[in-house]
C-alpha cells in the first residue's frame, strides 16, 4: 500500500547568551573545565533561587520574530520534575503552559512551503554525562544554558521537507544572532515525530520520536528510515508502536528505546521562584527592531547581484553575509567567497575571522582600477585569511606579494621604449607592422618581464600599439 | 537592644549566652553551638568598639540561628539526616545582613526537619522541649528558635514560617514571633519548604527589637525575584480604628482557654477606644485542605534536589543509579517528609493535577479576596494562633490529622501572604503560656508591630 508520511519537528535551540539562564556564570563552556561553569543555584544548592537572565527574553524575541512568530507579553515558567544526575534541581524549568514565542511559520525557500510553528518556549539545557565500565562522570557546564525549544506544526511530508524546515530554521537562528548554531556541538538538536496514513485517508497514523538528531542529513535519513520502517510493519497488518527511537548514525537505522505508554509523569507545576515574565509591547516592538537583515531580506538586497545559486551557498555563512553587506561591489567580491568556499574546499571554520568591509572594498576597488589582476586579487584575498596576515590592509598585503601592476603610463612607456630599442624586438616589431597581429602578444610579454610583472598588459598593449602605427 | 547602651561587652554577652544554652542542654535548642567562632567575632566587635570604630546595630548581640539558614559556620543541615553532612559555601542574605550589623550567632536551632511539623518532634536530632515544660513540645518548625528566646538565651531568634512555623511556637513559649508580608524578607539561602508561602521572620521579647530586626532584613534582594520592593524601612505608622475577630474560629474546638484569651483582649481594646468588628470569612475554612495540597506540591518539588547525587547523605547500600535514589531518599528523608512528598507527588500527577492542584489555586485565590474584603471593614484581624496550647510530647506524632488541624488558624494567613504577629497573651492554669495573633493587610507590616504595643498587659508574661 501507499503511504502518506506526516512529520512534526520540536528543536532546541541553545543560545549564545553572555550567561546562563538563571545564574550568573558564563554561559560559553567550550574548552573549559568539566563543571567550572556552575553557580551554587546551577548546582542546586539548598535554598538557592533562580534568578532571570533578561538577554534571553530579549533572544527569544528575536527568536520568535524570525519564525514569524507572536510574543505573548505575558508569559511564566514551570517545573518539570524527573530524577537524573543530568538534572541537579530534580526538575528542568520550562515553559509548559504559558510559552513566551506563540505562533508562526517557517518558509521553505526553495519552494515557499510554509510550516507553522505552533509554539517555541524557553527552558534551561541540562548537565552532560559520560558514561563509563562501572560509573558515570557528571558535568554541570551546560546546566541552564538558555534553550529555546521550536515546536512545528505536523505540516512536513517528507524526508526532503524535514531536511529544508531544519536548515531553513538554523539559518534564522544563526541570522537572528541567538545561537552560535554550532551543530556538531549540539547547538541545536532535533527530535522528529513520523507517522504514516494511508495514502487518501483524513487521520493520522501512530507516530514514533526519533530524537536528539543534531545534523540535516541525519534528519532527512532519519525520517527515510523511519517512513520504510513503518510501511513494512504496516504492509505486514502490524502497528506502529507510540515510542521514543534513538538514531545511530554509522547504521543509519533508528532503535526503540522507550514507550510512550511507560512514560514518565513529568508532573508539571508553575514554577513558585519565578514571578510571570510581563513584557509590554513597546519592549516587544524595540527588541524586534533589532532583528537583523534575515535570508530573505539578503535575497532581496542581493537579487540581480549574486547569482542565485552563489547566493544559496553563501546563505550559509551569515556573518559572511553580514560582511557582504557592507561591501561595495558585490558582485565581485560574492564571487571571491564563492570561488573560496567552492574551489579552495575551505570548511565554515576557515570563515571564523572574515575580512572586514573596508579589506574587502578596498582589494575590490584596486581590482577595478586596474591595478591588481584578477589572479592577482585573489592571491590578496586569500591572504585575509591568513592569521598572520589577515590584519592588514589591501594595499599592503598586494605589494608584500608583488601584485600590483605598473599602471604609471610615464614609467610603462619608458618600458615600452626599453623593449622596442632593444634589438632582440627588431624582427617582432617588423612582423606586427606587416600585420602579423600575434606578435603583439610576444611584445607585451617582454614588457612584462622588464616590469617584473608589474605592468598592466593591457595598458602595455595600448602604448605598444600606438607606438608601432 | 541592651549592647546598644555599652554597659557590657559583646564577649561577656555571648560568653553567658553560650552558658545558658549548656545549662538547658536537656530541651535540645540546639543541633550546633558555635563557640569559637561566637567568641572571635565578639572579641572583634569589642576591639572595634575600644578603637572607637563605627560598630553595627545590632553589635554583639548573640542570637540563635534556625538550622535551615545557610550559614558558613557549622553544618545547614535543616535537621534532617539526608543533609547532616551539608556544609554551605555561602551566607543566606538574613545572616549576612545580621552579621553585617555585628549580630553574633551562637548556635543553630532544632527544627521539624525541613520544617516540616508543628512540634519540633519531627527533628532528626529528637523533639525540643517547651520552655516552660519539659513533658510538652515547643511546637513547630521553629522550636528550637523560640524556646532559645523564651530563655532568655539570647536576644533575638530566626524562623521561618510557612504555615504557621514562627507563630506557633511562639504562643506556646509566650514570646514575639513575626511572619511578615510574603516578599518582605529575602529567601535567599534558607533551605525551601514551599516557595510560596515560606516567610522568614523572627522571635523576640518585644515589638521594638522585632521592628529593628525588620529594618535591617527587609529589602528587595537580586537574589530572590519574589522580594518586594522596598517598604518596611519606608512605612509610617498609620492610625488604627477597627479590629477584626472572625466569628468562625470561636467555636467548641478552641480550648476554652484560649478563647478566654482572646476575651480579655477584646475587652482591653474598647476599653481603649477601640472599634471591635465581627467578620464572617467563610472560605476560610477552605485554607487547611488548600494549604495541604499547595505545599506538599511545592515541597515534593523543593525537596527533588536531594538525589544522594552531589552533597548530603547517599546511602551505602546503593548498588546503582535508581538505589541512590531511592535509598538515599528512603534513609535520608523523616517519614513527615516522605508523607509530604506523596501527596505532593500525588496531586501533580498527570490526571490529578487539575482535580487537586489547579483546583486549590483557585480557592487560595477565593482565599486572598476574603482577607482583602475583610480588610477593607478592618485595619487589623485578632484571633487565636492555634486551637490548643502546647500539646504533651508524643500527643500527637502519630496521628499526622489531628496534627495538621493543629494549623488550621495559622495557615490562611500563609495562603494569602498577609503578615502577622504573635503576641504573648496570658497563661493556662497549668502556667502554659498562651498567644494571639494579629493579622494584617499586605504591607501593614509596620504599623502592626506598633500597634501590637496597645495588647500588651503586665499579666501577658
Amino acid at each position: 500500500m501507499k503511504y502518506f508520511p506526516t512529520i512534526g519537528i520540536e528543536c532546541h535551540v541553545q543560545l549564545s547568551t553572555k550567561t546562563k539562564l538563571f545564574s550568573e556564570v558564563d554561559n560559553d563552556a567550550r574548552g573549559k573545565e568539566p563543571n567550572s561553569c556552575v553557580s551554587p543555584v546551577d548546582y542546586a544548592l539548598p535554598g538557592m533561587l533562580p534568578r532571570l537572565n533578561g538577554e534571553a527574553i530579549k533572544f527569544a524575541i528575536r527568536a520568535g520574530r524570525a519564525m514569524n512568530c507572536e510574543i505573548n507579553t505575558s508569559s511564566r515558567f514551570d517545573r518539570k520534575h524527573y530524577f537524573y544526575p543530568d538534572s541537579p534541581k530534580g526538575y528542568q524549568i520550562t515553559q509548559f503552559y504559558h510559552p513566551i514565542i506563540g505562533e508562526g511559520y517557517v518558509e521553505l525557500p526553495e519552494d515557499g512551503k510554509k510550516i507553522r510553528i505552533e509554539h517555541a518556549h524557553l527552558e534551561g539545557d541540562a548537565g552532560k554525562l559520560t558514561h563509563f565500565d562501572t560509573y558515570s562522570l557528571v558535568d554541570l557546564n551546560r546546566v541552564d544554558t538558555p534553550l529555546i525549544e521550536i515546536v512545528s506544526m505536523p505540516d512536513m511530508h517528507s524526508a526532503k521537507d524535514a531536511h529544508d524546515y531544519c536548515k531553513t530554521l538554523w539559518r534564522l537562528m544563526c541570522f537572528a544572532e541567538v545561537t552560535n548554531g554550532d551543530l556538531y556541538n549540539g547547538n541545536m538538536r532535533f527530535d522528529v515525530n513520523v507517522s504514516l496514513a494511508p495514502e487518501g485517508s483524513d487521520e493520522l497514523g501512530t507516530r514514533a520520536e526519533v530524537k536528539n538528531l543534531n545534523s540535516f542529513k541525519s534528519v532527512e535519513r532519519a525520517v527515510e528510515y523511519e517512513i520504510k520502517r513503518q510501511s513494512k510493519l504496516l504492509d505486514k497488518g502490524e502497528k506502529v508502536i507510540q515510542e521514543t527511537r534513538g538514531w545511530n548514525d554509522a547504521t543509519g537505522e533508528t532503535t526503540g528505546q522507550r514507550s510512550k505508554e511507560e512514560a514518565k509523569d513529568y508532573r508539571y507545576m508553575p514554577e513558585p521562584d519565578l514571578p510571570p515574565i510581563n513584557l509590554s509591547e513597546e519592549f516587544i516592538e524595540a527588541e524586534s527592531k533589532k532583528l537583523p537583515l534575515m535570508p530573505k531580506d539578503y535575497r532581496e538586497k542581493f537579487n540581480g547581484k549574486i547569482a542565485e545559486d552563489t547566493l544559496e551557498i553563501l546563505l550559509d555563512y551569515p556573518a559572511l553575509m553580514k560582511s557582504l553587506a557592507e561591501v561595495k561591489d558585490v558582485k565581485r567580491v560574492s564571487n571571491w567567497f564563492a570561488s573560496v568556499l567552492l574551489a579552495e574546499e575551505k570548511s565554515a571554520e576557515y570563515l571564523n575571522d572574515l575580512p572586514t568591509g573596508k579589506q574587502l572594498n578596498d582589494l575590490a576597488e584596486m581590482t577595478e582600477r586596474g591595478e591588481l589582476s584578477s589572479t592577482g586579487a585573489k592571491e590578496v584575498f586569500l591572504k585575509f585569511f591568513d592569521p598572520e596576515m589577515s590584519k592588514r590592509d589591501a594595499k599592503t598585503i598586494a605589494k608584500e606579494l608583488g601584485v600590483i601592476q605598473e599602471n604609471d603610463l610615464g614609467e610603462l612607456e619608458k618600458i615600452v621604449d626599453k623593449v622596442l630599442a632593444d634589438p632582440a624586438t627588431k624582427q617582432a616589431q617588423e612582423d606586427f607592422k606587416n600585420g602579423q597581429e600575434k606578435v603583439i602578444g610576444f611584445l607585451v610579454g617582454q614588457v612584462m618581464k622588464e616590469s617584473r610583472g608589474k605592468a598592466n598588459p593591457s595598458s602595455a598593449q595600448q602604448i605598444l600599439r600606438k607606438k608601432l602605427q | 537592644m541592651k549592647i546598644a547602651d555599652k554597659t557590657t561587652s559583646a564577649v561577656s554577652l555571648v560568653k553567658e549566652a553560650l552558658e545558658k544554652a549548656k545549662k538547658y542542654e536537656n530541651k535540645n535548642i540546639f543541633v550546633f553551638l558555635n563557640e569559637e567562632n561566637a567568641l572571635k567575632r565578639a572579641k572583634e566587635i569589642d576591639e572595634k568598639i575600644a578603637r572607637g570604630e563605627e560598630v553595627g546595630r545590632l553589635a554583639g548581640v548573640p542570637y540563635a540561628l534556625k538550622d535551615n539558614f545557610l550559614s558558613k559556620e557549622g553544618r545547614t543541615t535543616a535537621s534532617a539526616h539526608i543533609l547532616e553532612p551539608f556544609e554551605a559555601p555561602i551566607n543566606s542574605t538574613t545572616v549576612k545582613k545580621l552579621e553585617n550589623e555585628g549580630a553574633i550567632m551562637i548556635g543553630r536551632a532544632n527544627l521539624d526537619a525541613f520544617a516540616h511539623g508543628s512540634s519540633t518532634e519531627n527533628s532528626y536530632f529528637g523533639p525540643t522541649k517547651n520552655a516552660k515544660d519539659d513533658e510538652r513540645v515547643a511546637g513547630g518548625s521553629s522550636g528550637g528558635s523560640a524556646v532559645s528566646v523564651a530563655l532568655d538565651i539570647v536576644q533575638f531568634a530566626t524562623g521561618t514560617d510557612t504555615g504557621g512555623s514562627i507563630r506557633q511556637p511562639a504562643s506556646f513559649n509566650g514570646i514575639y514571633g513575626f511572619k511578615p508580608t510574603y516578599g518582605t524578607i529575602s529567601r535567599y539561602g534558607v533551605v525551601a519548604m514551599a516557595s510560596s508561602t515560606d516567610c522568614i521572620g523572627f522571635f523576640t521579647k518585644s515589638t521594638e527589637d522585632m521592628d529593628l530586626l525588620m529594618e535591617i532584613c527587609s529589602g528587595q534582594d537580586e537574589n530572590d525575584l519574589t522580594t518586594l520592593p522596598d517598604y518596611y524601612i519606608k512605612s509610617e505608622v498609620k492610625k488604627v480604628q477597627k479590629i477584626g475577630i472572625i466569628k468562625d474560629f470561636d467555636n467548641e474546638k478552641v480550648a476554652p482557654e484560649i478563647r478566654n484569651a482572646l476575651k480579655n483582649k477584646v475587652e482591653l481594646l474598647k476599653s481603649k477606644g477601640y472599634e471591635i468588628v465581627d467578620l464572617e470569612m467563610p472560605a476560610l475554612k477552605y485554607a487547611l485542605a488548600v494549604y495541604y495540597i499547595v505545599v506538599p506540591a511545592e515541597v515534593a518539588s523543593n525537596l527533588s534536589r536531594y538525589d544522594g547525587i552531589r552533597y548530603g547523605f547517599r546511602s551505602e547500600e546503593a548498588k546503582n543509579l535508581d538505589e541512590i535514589f531511592a535509598k538515599s531518599r528512603g534513609e535520608g528523608f523523616m517519614s513527615e517528609n516522605k508523607r509530604r512528598i506523596m501527596i505532593g507527588n500525588f496531586v501533580l500527577s498527570s490526571g490529578f493535577y487539575d482535580a487537586y492542584y489547579l483546583k486549590a489555586q483557585k480557592a487560595r485565590t477565593k482565599i486572598i479576596e476574603e482577607y482583602n474584603n475583610a480588610f477593607s471593614k478592618v485595619d487589623f484581624i485578632l484571633t487565636p494562633v492555634s486551637p490548643n496550647p502546647a500539646f504533651k510530647l508524643g500527643e500527637k506524632v502519630n496521628d499526622p490529622v489531628s496534627m495538621y488541624l493543629e494549623d488550621v488558624m495559622s495557615v490562611p494567613i500563609n495562603l494569602a501572604g498577609v503578615p502577622s504577629l504573635t503576641v504573648p497573651a496570658g497563661k493556662t492554669e497549668e502556667g502554659l503560656p498562651l498567644g494571639l495573633q494579629l493579622v494584617g493587610p499586605r504591607r501593614s507590616d509596620k504599623t502592626l508591630l506598633s500597634f501590637a504595643n496597645e495588647l500588651k498587659e503586665e499579666s501577658d508574661v
